[in-house]
């Protein structure tokens, strides 16, 4: 990996505000966000829709720009990079897991899962890939694509590729929203298991009470805040 | 990141995804398409050409006034080339009391190089091809062939004795077919074939006679044109080389103008091509969106993404050009199989060229036209796998757009071969972009605005057009483009036929009759009526040389041009008239009115006019049979050559020539079948100089004929190019539609519904796009026909009646077959899938 360095807090929030313009009004989606995360925490991100969690989690993870505030991630003041070096960090610091699964339709399962590793240029990228699919309890659908695999499935193959690059930070994005409650139980069981084998550190964005209390802390945003 | 073997990767899995087939499609059609019309121009047109060295009978001659020198003759050996010679002179032929002047053609073993020579050996009766042949070589020595009105005048039997010169030689056959028999006075009356070898017997061939020196070269067409340019700097005065577009200018503006409609066709495949590409890579550019988003969330940079792509699109883009290359060499042997029922000659095997072409043009046009999409991957924002809604900035499509419009600027001026034509197409289809992207943006506007009053499907037709602004404009943009291409060719096509046709029509004249005498016109229409043929008009003649120009004396050798030497070597044909004929067309100055009568001006054509440097308001001076003539140019005429009709170099108001000898000209339709009537009428009046321009026209009408179905085959491989526009216009909205239609249907909304919104949305942009097709046909088409093919405007109302019938009936046709799995699959299984 590029930088085996590992920072404590891996996950560091300054001041973090985020506005929207829109029209002639100017919304305020985050405001005044400080936030801390060590290695090894499983912290969720909690709230009502609308209260700021996605955006919060889009710019923990440098997919978005804030209005004013920094974030440092391993360290490093992510919004001091460019484009790229953040593309570049997320590579080998982060995995993602989202809601609506986000795999890409023309791969299969396995293909998908080898992406990130390809990305890197890692040469037994289809070997590691495997072996974490046969993890997950997908051997038997390797070859399968997005649209033959059922929603658990499908997510179990994004918690594959999201654990692939062994990421020191797994952010989810409301992992069970779109599955039915057992189904998003075996899944939740399934991202805390990998979470404790590899040592991953995760913030998990849920308004799912009892998936929130599995984590060691829980932060409660309202109306753009963090509730103490 | 190796990017090249991932985008290999990703290439495979698009391809197995079935992502890629609508740019394939559009890459392999187009680049076939302009194989083949590669082909055409590069191996049909060489073969027209042959077809048209028929009349020729070589594929190059060179004409001289004095014996060539033998340095030509080894020049060509030395290449590999086939030669022959000929001499023409006229001179009398005596059988018994009879004599009669001939045009005598003196040929060496070979003759003639293309063509055919065709004889029989029933003399003296009409000509009946059905008892004809090709002749097996020349006449032998001591032995002469005769034109069909030379045994009619001295009722020459097979076998019969005439005299030529000193010769004594004996008729073996009579000609009925001539390859390169041609206008011009040397040619004039009976024809008399004879073996050159019996030349020195006649003692005919002397100092100062009137004689022309012809080396007939055949051969490949590459070792011609080295010869050809061997040949430029070395002839000496009085020397000419003679290719088939100098020897036949009916035939030359037949085959340049079908040459400038293929590089039409071509330009119009290149546009459709590169609006089939714009539309196929803006909709693969939308479906790769949430990859790239996704790649770019998992680590890939920017670079990475847009190269990932670019190899993607190189190699797909060599791999599809190769396929259409492929598919273009199919489609020519489909032609060769097809061509070989018209064209006699032999095909040669097609260069490497129309492939390279293919290839490189396959890949401008990929690269030019997928690129401002693909650039605006690039940008994607990684923050999209969270909002779906966010999309991409069209921020690289000026300059992307701006690269591709360059590099069809460069294909247009490379395949037109003719800068003014690529040019005048290339800022025709710029202004057509600009125009139809601006109007089409206002006009979908304003009829969206009024969607608030319609009712039902109305409404949500009207919406989703406007919904869709900007895929509804480009749309419009490109069906209106790739159709106003095709309509383009077809008024082009349709103005190019009906000029041959009316230049040729099936009852051209085909006999000219020369020295009329006025005591002679009754009688010939008396002629006329008992034979039951149209009376042609008659036109008075006067030969004149000109002697001097604005008072200075005319000396033909100071001209460096040979056409000037030669015009006024000789006597020119004036005559009078009160009107302008319907073929002609004065290009300067103005025709004289009646009360003009007796004023000594003159109308001269516009070719002797350039030639000899004379312009309006300059007085030429004339000697006509020994007394002086002068007249001031009041006006220069355009004569159309092609039309084979009788045509005055120079023309006076009545009043003024009517004192000088006069001698009558006229030219005539006679049908084949009766033919007989010429042998009566060369016995009824033998003083008549009879020009039989019969074969000329019917092999120039076969040419034309070729040319015309060339034309039509081109035309339909474009049409099918314009097919592929319109699937790949409406396949670019199709994911969209079905994702909407799934939502209407899961609320409710019945099938019929469905289709009549979306055969409103349809009907709105089919009939915009064919309306400004036909506005952009219309003006391009003028432009073209008025400035670079030289043919007259004709307002056609059709074609917009057509645009607008086609880009409805077509858009929606296409559409609704696009569409349709919206209506058969179940709405969650087309949700699941888009979400």
């Amino acid at each position: 990996m590029a930088n085996s360095l590992i920072i404590n807090p891996i996950v560091q929030a300054i001041s973090l505000t985020k506005h929207v313009k829109s029209s002639d009004t100017q919304l305020t989606i985050l405001q005044d966000i400080n936030l801390e995360v060590s290695i090894g925490e499983a912290v969720s991100i909690v709230g009502a829709s609308g209260s700021g969690k996605s955006t919060l989690l889009g710019l923990l993870a440098g997919l978005d720009i804030p209005s004013s505030g920094k974030v440092y991630l391993n360290g490093e003041d992510i919004f001091s990079l460019s484009e790229d070096g953040r593309a570049e960090l997320r590579g080998y610091l982060l995995g993602f897991v989202f809601q609506s699964f986000q795999l890409l339709s023309v791969l299969t399962a396995i293909e998908n899962v080898m992406l990130p590793l390809e990305l890197t240029g890692i040469s037994d990228a289809r070997k590691i890939a495997l072996e974490l699919l046969g993890r997950v309890g997908l051997e038997a659908r390797v070859n399968h694509y997005p649209k033959q695999l059922s929603g658990g499935e499908q997510q179990r193959v994004a918690i594959a590729r999201a654990y692939v690059t062994h990421p020191k930070l797994l952010l989810a994005d409301e992992p069970t929203g779109n599955l039915d409650s057992s189904t998003g139980d075996q899944i939740v069981d399934l991202m805390f298991e990998l979470n404790r084998e590899r040592g991953t550190t995760l913030i998990l964005v849920t308004h799912d009470e009892s998936i929130s209390s599995r984590c060691t802390r829980q932060i409660q945003l309202a109306s753009g805040r963090i509730e103490d | 990141m190796n990017s090249f073997k991932l985008s290999l990767r990703l290439l495979y899995r698009d391809l197995r995804a079935g992502e890629l087939h609508v740019l394939i499609f559009a890459l392999v059609i187009s680049v076939g398409g302009m194989t083949t019309v590669g082909f055409f121009t590069d191996r049909v047109q060489l073969a027209l050409s042959r077809q048209g060295n028929q009349l020729l009978g070589a594929d190059l001659v060179i004409v001289s006034d004095h014996p060539l020198s033998q340095r030509y003759t080894g020049e060509a050996v030395k290449l590999g080339l086939n030669t022959s010679s000929s001499l023409k002179f006229p001179s009398m032929v005596v059988k018994g009391e009879d004599n009669i002047l001939v045009g005598i053609k003196a040929v060496t073993a070979g003759y003639p190089l293309r063509g055919e020579l065709r004889i029989t050996d029933d003399i003296g009766k009409a000509i009946s091809f059905r008892n004809d042949y090709v002749a097996n070589g020349i006449p032998s020595p001591g032995s002469v062939w005769v034109g069909e009105k030379l045994a009619a005048r001295l009722a020459l039997k097979k076998g019969d004795v005439i005299e030529v010169g000193d010769a004594h030689l004996i008729v073996a056959s009579q000609i009925t077919l001539e390859p390169d028999y041609s206008i011009g006075f040397i040619n004039l009356g009976p024809r008399l074939l004879i073996n050159a070898i019996d030349l020195p017997a006649t003692g005919l061939i002397q100092q100062g006679s009137r004689i022309s020196y012809r080396l007939l070269v055949s051969g490949n067409a590459g070792l011609i044109r080295t010869l050809r340019s061997w040949l430029q700097p070395n002839l000496t005065s009085g020397e000419r080389i003679l290719g088939i577009r100098d020897a036949r200018p009916e035939i030359k503006s037949a085959l340049e103008r079908s040459e400038k409609f293929l590089s039409l066709a071509a330009m119009a495949s290149v546009v459709l091509a590169a609006a089939a590409i714009a539309l196929a890579a803006r909709r693969f550019t939308m479906r790769h969106l949430d990859s790239c988003a996704i790649m770019r969330c998992l680590g890939a940079r920017q670079n990475e993404v847009l190269y990932l792509y670019l190899y993607h699109f190189i190699i797909l883009g060599l791999v599809a050009s190769v396929m259409g290359c492929l598919l273009g060499l199919l489609a020519q042997e489909a032609l060769v199989y097809w061509l070989s029922a018209m064209i006699t000659v032999e095909l040669p095997w097609p260069s490497l060229f129309p492939f390279i072409q293919g290839i490189l043009v396959g890949l401008v046009l990929l690269l030019g036209f997928a690129l401002p999409p693909l650039l605006n991957l690039r940008s994607v924002p990684a923050l999209r796998v969270l909002r779906r809604d966010i999309g991409v900035s069209n921020a690289h499509s000026l300059t992307g757009y701006a690269l591709g419009f360059s590099a069809l600027a460069v294909l247009f001026l490379w395949k037109a071969g003719d800068a003014r034509l690529g040019l005048s197409v290339m800022i025709g289809f710029i202004v057509a972009i600009v125009v139809f992207g601006l109007l089409g943006f206002l006009l979908i506007k304003a009829i969206s605005g009024v969607r608030s009053k319609a009712g039902g499907t109305w409404k949500y037709g009207l919406a989703s057009i406007w919904r869709r602004a900007n895929s509804s404009v480009v749309q419009v943009v490109a069906l209106g483009l790739g159709l106003m291409a095709l309509l383009t060719l077809t008024l082009i096509r349709g103005d190019l036929l009906q000029n041959w046709h009316t230049t040729l029509p099936s009852d051209a004249p085909n006999h000219f009759l020369v020295n009329i005498q006025e005591n002679q016109l009754e009688p010939l229409q008396e002629f006329f009526k008992q034979n039951d043929v149209m009376q042609p008009s008659v036109y008075p003649m006067v030969r004149g040389r000109i002697t001097s120009i604005n008072g200075s004396i005319v000396v033909p050798d100071n001209y460096s041009n040979t056409r000037a030497q030669r015009l006024l070597k000789r006597e020119f044909n004036l005559s009078w008239a009160n009107e302008i004929r319907s073929d002609n067309q004065i290009i300067d100055g103005e025709w004289w009115q009646a009360i003009d009568k007796g004023k000594t001006v003159l109308s001269l054509e516009q070719g002797v006019a350039k030639a000899i440097g004379v312009k309006l308001g300059d007085t030429l001076t004339f000697d006509i049979a020994g007394s002086t003539f002068s007249a001031e140019v009041s006006s220069i005429r355009k004569v159309d050559w092609d039309s084979f009709r009788v045509n005055f170099f120079a023309v006076t108001p009545p009043g003024v020539l009517e004192e000088y000898p006069t001698s009558y000209i006229t030219s005539f339709y006679l049908p084949q079948d009766r033919m007989d009537m010429m042998s009566q009428l060369v016995i009824a009046f033998p003083n008549f100089l009879v020009i039989d321009v019969a074969t000329i026209i019917a092999q120039v009408q076969k040419v034309i004929e070729q040319v015309t179905k060339a034309i039509e085959f081109v035309f339909l491989f474009t049409l099918l190019s314009g097919l592929i526009v319109l699937y790949a216009a409406v396949i670019s909205t199709q994911d969209e539609r079905i994702h909407e239609a799934a939502i209407f249907r899961t609320l409710g909304a019945k099938r019929n519904q469905l289709i009549s919104a979306w055969i409103v949305e349809f009907s709105i942009l089919g009939s915009l796009s064919g309306l400004f097709a036909s506005m952009g046909a219309s003006a391009l088409g003028y432009a073209i026909g008025r400035f670079t093919l030289n043919l007259p405007y004709t307002f056609n109302i059709w074609i917009w009646l057509i645009g607008l019938f086609v880009g409805v009936i077509g858009v929606v046709a296409a559409g609704m077959l696009g569409t349709r799995s919206a209506l058969t699959s179940p709405p969650i299984t087309v949700l699941r899938r888009v979400s």
